[in-house]
């Protein structure tokens, strides 16, 4: 059953007329260039409102989302968004503000991103924090240039970026886009990075190493001390991928670990909106050394109040048009507030103990990356599913979409075959923790009974079983009417 | 797992065979059971010099994107144009009519480090 696209409804002649203001002038067109100008009205789709209403709601009917259900995507943090937050994001004071009104007038939105720049310093023991960037992986490419700019203000022409083989790829991708070289560096057995290997990776050309603690395993960097000495010593700088900081939060700094650069994804630890709800919002914070690169304008603090501060002479420059996820900050800001330094702590303690205890349950019949005791998210292998039943961690995934439950994340990191990295997030119940574990275990029975039911999973959804690999190869994301309709283009 | 006995075999997963037209590559058929199917291949510009250990040109599958290494150094001579079309080919048939570019090997004889089926075979069994 497929969906219609809103052109492939509707009828000619049908429309809503919606009321002009009166008095309003007609829009003047003469100052557009003549090619610019449509000889013939485009072929809009003709619909009453009742149509269209009920077009974008049924699709909405169609989602899947974390308020609609448990969404254990590994690395992604899929904890409650706090309604408080919304609620005030929707403040006209707050909502309807102009990015380029003058600092004066903007006093109240300019103390909500100074304090939470100060309290996301204060989280990760760091000197300052620029909350441009719109997106984590902005975040990191913010990283990589303030890099950059510091080791070509020392006149070192530096281009080495290590990152470890568990990486999540906007790491290397990041690096290369700021105009680095990355090399891999090998994990050990123990699915942490491997000293050894690292010392041999290491060279005057080492511009620094990119990071995530604990790592995309969900396992701690126990030598992280030393491997920031390592790259320090080798004239390098250390990198702070902060997706899995809900596993650290109110407990450990990145800047106590020896980390000289960070990004947070505010979309993931501090609960603001994800995706499509987003936008996402990716701060970077550094020791003072890096200070004079941060990105422009800077919130800062003087006699006459808050304000954008542009002066800074040895900036990045800009990363955006405007000042980044500016009510995105704000939500996280709120959410700061309620929780409070003892609430944060609460919620990596309850996020690390949300996943091993689903990883003491699951690891009964599913075999887990690596034994002993994960942080908040953990890493399972369908393997042995795969090679005794024929199951792969794909026909889990589309099953757990029958019994009602979002997938967790699949074939990531690439160290392990056949891998589900869960994550729950410590805002979910026990109830909620007891259902998935039942599904998981539902499931493995069947992989064992009834295969078929898998591999043609999920039976109970808008859409069945995908073909990924015709979809990746004829890729098409224009609709284009078949009638004479013009307008195609 | 098919290993073919004629040819020569990479650490990183290509295949070499060497003839009077250069030198042949493409992945072996355990490397592209570890892509699944292949989607998309970046074929690599005519003409261009490789040293041992570079990065020839990307495969994409749905699962993940590979690089692929040249064994020897020397220039590009011709690239598997029916796989800008059907990149299955590459899972379908690995050493056949999934090869994937012509090297002309340099005066150099500079060589990654070759193994003979054996020996490729030996390095599956250990990592696996």
């Amino acid at each position: 059953m497929s969906a219609k696209t809103i052109f492939e409804k509707g009828r000619a002649g049908r429309c809503t007329t919606y009321v002009t203001p009166p008095g309003a002038p007609p829009p003047d067109l003469s100052q557009l260039p003549a090619a610019a100008l449509r000889a013939k009205p485009p072929a809009l789709p003709e619909l009453t409102e009742g149509e269209v209403v009920r077009h974008y709601t049924g699709l909405s009917r169609k989602n899947w989302a974390v308020d609609v259900g448990f969404y254990p995507l590994g690395s992604c943090t899929m904890k409650h968004n706090a309604r408080l937050a919304e609620q005030i994001a929707a403040w006209p004071e707050f909502f309807a503000a102009h990015p380029l009104r003058p600092d004066g007038s903007a006093q109240g939105l300019l103390r909500v991103m100074y304090e939470t720049e100060r309290m996301l310093s204060h989280l990760c023991g760091l000197a300052r924090f620029t909350l441009q960037p719109a997106a984590g992986a902005q975040g990191e490419h913010c990283g990589m240039l303030l890099v950059a700019a510091y080791h070509a203000d020392r006149g070192d022409r530096r281009k080495t970026v290590i990152v470890p083989d568990s990486a999540h790829g906007t790491n290397p991708a990041t690096a290369a886009l700021a105009g680095f070289k990355v090399r891999t560096c090998p994990s050990s057995e123990e699915g942490i990075v491997d000293l050894d290997a690292l010392r041999k990776l290491v060279s005057d050309d080492l511009a620094g190493i990119m990071l995530t603690n604990p790592n995309t395993l969900g396992i701690f960097e126990r030598d992280i001390q030393e491997i920031c000495r390592i790259v320090h010593d080798a004239g390098g700088l250390v990198y702070y991928d902060g997706a899995n900081f809900n596993a650290l939060v109110g407990r450990f700094r990145p800047g106590d670990m020896g980390f000289d650069v960070v990004h947070l994804n505010l979309h993931k630890t501090f609960g603001t909106p994800h995706g499509g709800g987003g936008p996402g919002a990716g701060p970077v914070g550094v020791v003072e050394t890096l200070e004079p690169y941060l990105p422009v304008p800077l919130v800062t603090e003087g006699p006459e109040g808050f304000r954008f501060e542009e002066d800074r002479p040895k900036t990045i420059g800009r990363m955006n048009a405007f000042a980044g996820s500016v009510l995105i900050a704000l939500r996280a800001y709120v959410y700061m507030r309620l929780l409070g330094t003892a609430g944060l702590r609460d919620v990596s303690g309850s996020a690390v103990l949300a996943a091993n205890y689903l990883k003491e349950r699951l690891s009964t019949v599913y075999q887990p990356s690596h034994p002993g005791r994960c942080m908040h998210e953990f890493v399972l292998s369908a393997e042995r599913q795969k090679d005794e039943l024929g199951v792969r961690a794909l026909d889990i995934a589309k099953r757990l979409i029958d019994l009602g439950f979002h997938p967790p994340t699949m074939y990531f990191p690439l160290t392990v075959p056949e891998a589900l990295m869960i994550e729950p997030t410590e805002t979910e119940s026990i109830e909620t923790l007891d259902a998935f574990i039942d599904a998981m275990l539902q499931i493995e029975r069947e992989a064992r009974e009834s295969p078929d039911l898998l591999h043609d999973a999920p039976h109970h959804a808008p859409v069945g079983r995908l073909d990924e690999v015709a979809a990746a190869k004829s890729l098409d994301v224009r609709w284009r009417p078949d009638s004479t309709g013009e307008g195609a283009g | 797992m098919n290993i073919r006995d004629d040819l020569k075999y990479t650490s990183t997963h290509e295949w070499l065979k060497q003839g009077d037209d250069g030198a042949t590559v493409g992945i072996s058929d355990f490397a592209q059971s570890e892509l699944t199917d292949i989607v998309f291949v970046e074929l690599p510009e005519i003409g261009r010099h490789l040293d041992p250990g570079d990065e020839i040109c990307a495969l994409e599958s749905v699962k993940a994107v590979a690089y692929i290494y040249a064994p020897v150094a020397g220039s590009i001579a011709a690239v598997n144009e029916k796989l800008r079309k059907q990149p299955e080919l590459i899972n379908q048939d690995p050493y056949g009519e999934g090869w994937i570019v012509r090297i002309t090997p340099d005066e150099s004889g500079k060589s990654a480090e070759l193994l003979d089926a054996a020996a490729y075979k030996q390095t599956l069994e250990k990592a696996g």
